[in-house]
């Protein structure tokens, strides 16, 4: 789209798209140069040398079982998150689409977590679930739960799983709510007088309208289990125990900073820019919107 | 009209699934650090345990800052990226809409890949280019490379486009030189859209972990985000209610501004991601 009025003149507009593109190049594009050209070095043990090696970082990421392991596990972890905080999310908006008494307070308490960083989230799951300290924590060590996330791995993706989903919630519901109100309320009433039960109404109308919805919230929860939960997990297990909760993007952080290994953890950032243009790209040619940075 | 006693049971259960983490931290709060360590947390907050918020506010922990300061730096860095932002996309998506100039493709296009580019991904080059620049451990180097937005100037520009052309014709009639019209025209039709992305990009900006992390590493810059993911490493001899009260401190600003701000914040977010 195109406006047919605008003003004179080519040095004002270059000046005013100057300071966002100056900001671009310096923190986006040239770090992202940078990977790239990072991830086809390699240094010696002591950092005093370099070689180019061309694309053998990546042909031994792909070799690697752990590197493997570690995209197994980011994607159980990122469709766990999506599923769980979007069947949330779908149950209570349905309710609160309802013409029920308190709706716009029930949604006020419902939006809230939204606010919340995913690492204070994590904090709040950890104070509560905490085996020696927490409320719910101590509450399974006494009925027969022999609980600590600390230690069981199977435990430590539950509760990152949990933190992660908890905070994405409010995201989803509103979402959703906006969705199902954008419904027309005379098709679900017309489906209504021909007898359709609530549930066949839900499944047959509601759900197919609201499938740009889902698809959009699909794209959105991935990236954001994928990218924005590293607080999380950093505050609740750092990865651990062992790898149990190492996701791509904690690896990076632990193969590059923690490690300084730069050729490995510059070629997985390359890897993980693959993903995230192949989901932008996606969003936008199969859904026609995107996300907020 | 008859009480629909599903819903509100379903909606409570939701409701009470998002207070009870909040809740039992904020009773937590309250108590000594003693009780909470021997896990006999009561679930009513005690009155008399309220100066703990005083004694974290304003008193230094292990290796952390008194958390005002905290709050304050939380504070700079959200308003500043807010605003920041704000300013740079109208900016940009004022060019983008109202002008044509060599290069406006690709200019936009170049601002659309920042969408592609989370730190996230990128996480050791950045930090060689901040540390080349030597932004390491500054508040410049906290706020200003998160100010680019690609979110905000596709968002100005969907409004911009939407401007009548009589309305700029009419301005132009009337003399309006590019600043005035956006000073005196743009802006305050915009304005229901800059509240909106404000809270979205203060909540945004509070939030932050992974970037502090990386390039703020001197304490007297900690986020409160920052802080309370460090009190918790510390788990030898923690106490337990001051970590609790910093976690309520640490989320109590923007839940604040999203309550208050609730009306043009859920219509901007659905906006803002269209």
């Amino acid at each position: 789209m195109e406006r047919r009025t605008t003003f004179p003149g080519q040095l004002l507009p270059i000046l005013l798209v100057a300071p966002q593109l100056a900001l671009t190049a310096v923190f986006f594009l040239w770090p992202a140069g940078q990977a790239i050209w990072f991830s086809t070095q390699r240094q010696d043990a002591f950092g005093l040398h370099t070689e180019f090696v061309g694309f053998e970082n990546f042909n031994d990421l792909f070799t690697d079982p752990l590197y493997r392991d570690s995209i197994t596990r980011t994607v159980f972890f990122c469709a766990a998150v999506a599923a769980l905080a979007m069947g949330v999310a779908l149950l209570l908006a349905v309710f609160a689409d309802r013409e029920i008494r308190g709706r716009t307070v029930y949604r006020t308490l419902l939006i809230w977590p939204y606010a919340v960083a995913p690492a204070v989230a994590a904090v709040l799951w950890l104070l509560v679930l905490h085996p020696q300290i927490g409320l719910l924590g101590r509450w399974l060590n006494r009925h027969g739960v022999d609980w600590d996330f600390r230690l069981r791995d199977g435990q430590a993706m539950g509760i990152v799983i949990l933190a992660s989903a908890w905070k994405q919630v409010s995201y989803d519901f509103i979402f959703f709510l906006a969705g199902l109100q954008a419904i027309p309320r005379s098709v679900v009433e017309a489906a209504r007088i021909d007898g359709a039960r609530a549930w066949r109404r839900f499944r047959t109308i509601t759900l197919p309208l609201l499938a740009p919805t889902i698809f959009f919230l699909i794209v959105v929860n991935l990236v954001y289990a994928a990218f924005d939960t590293f607080g999380t997990i950093q505050a609740l297990t750092q990865g651990g125990p062992g790898k149990a909760t190492e996701t791509l993007v904690v690896k990076v952080y632990r193969d590059g900073v923690v490690n300084l290994d730069l050729g490995s953890s510059s070629a997985q950032s390359v890897i993980l820019m693959g993903a995230v243009v192949a989901l932008t790209v996606l969003q936008f040619r199969v859904l026609g919107r995107r996300r907020a940075d | 009209m008859r009480t629909d006693w599903v819903a509100h049971a379903v909606l409570l259960i939701g409701v009470a699934l998002f207070a009870l983490p909040v809740w039992l931290v904020l009773a937590g709060s309250t108590q000594t650090a003693d009780v909470i360590a021997r896990g006999e947390l009561s679930l009513i907050p005690d009155p008399a345990g309220l100066g703990v918020y005083a004694d974290v506010l304003f008193h230094s922990g292990h290796g952390t800052s008194p958390v005002w300061r905290m709050l304050t730096v939380s504070f700079g860095m959200a308003v500043c990226i807010a605003v920041g932002k704000i300013v740079i996309s109208v900016l940009s998506a004022y060019a983008v809409a109202f002008f044509r100039f060599p290069f406006r493709n690709l200019a936009f296009w170049t601002i659309f890949l920042t969408l592609m580019l989370p730190v996230e991904v990128r996480i050791i080059p950045t930090y060689s280019v901040m540390a080349g620049l030597g932004l390491i451990n500054t508040f410049t180097g906290l706020t200003m490379p998160l100010i680019a937005s690609a979110t905000a100037t596709l968002l100005f520009r969907q409004v911009f486009l939407a401007i009548p052309d009589e309305l700029v014709e009419a301005a132009r009639m009337d003399g309006a030189g590019p600043w005035r019209f956006l000073r005196d025209i743009l802006l305050p039709v915009s304005a229901a859209n800059v509240a909106a992305l404000f809270v979205i990009l203060f909540v945004y900006g509070w939030n932050q972990y992974l970037w502090p992390l990386l390039v703020a590493t001197d304490p007297s810059l900690d986020t409160v985000v920052i802080g309370i993911v460090k009190m918790i490493g510390t788990e030898t001899a923690t106490e337990w209610n001051k970590v609790m009260a910093t976690a309520v401190l640490a989320l109590l600003p923007p839940v604040l501004i999203v309550v208050l701000m609730q009306r043009w914040f859920v219509k901007g977010l659905a906006e803002a991601d269209k």
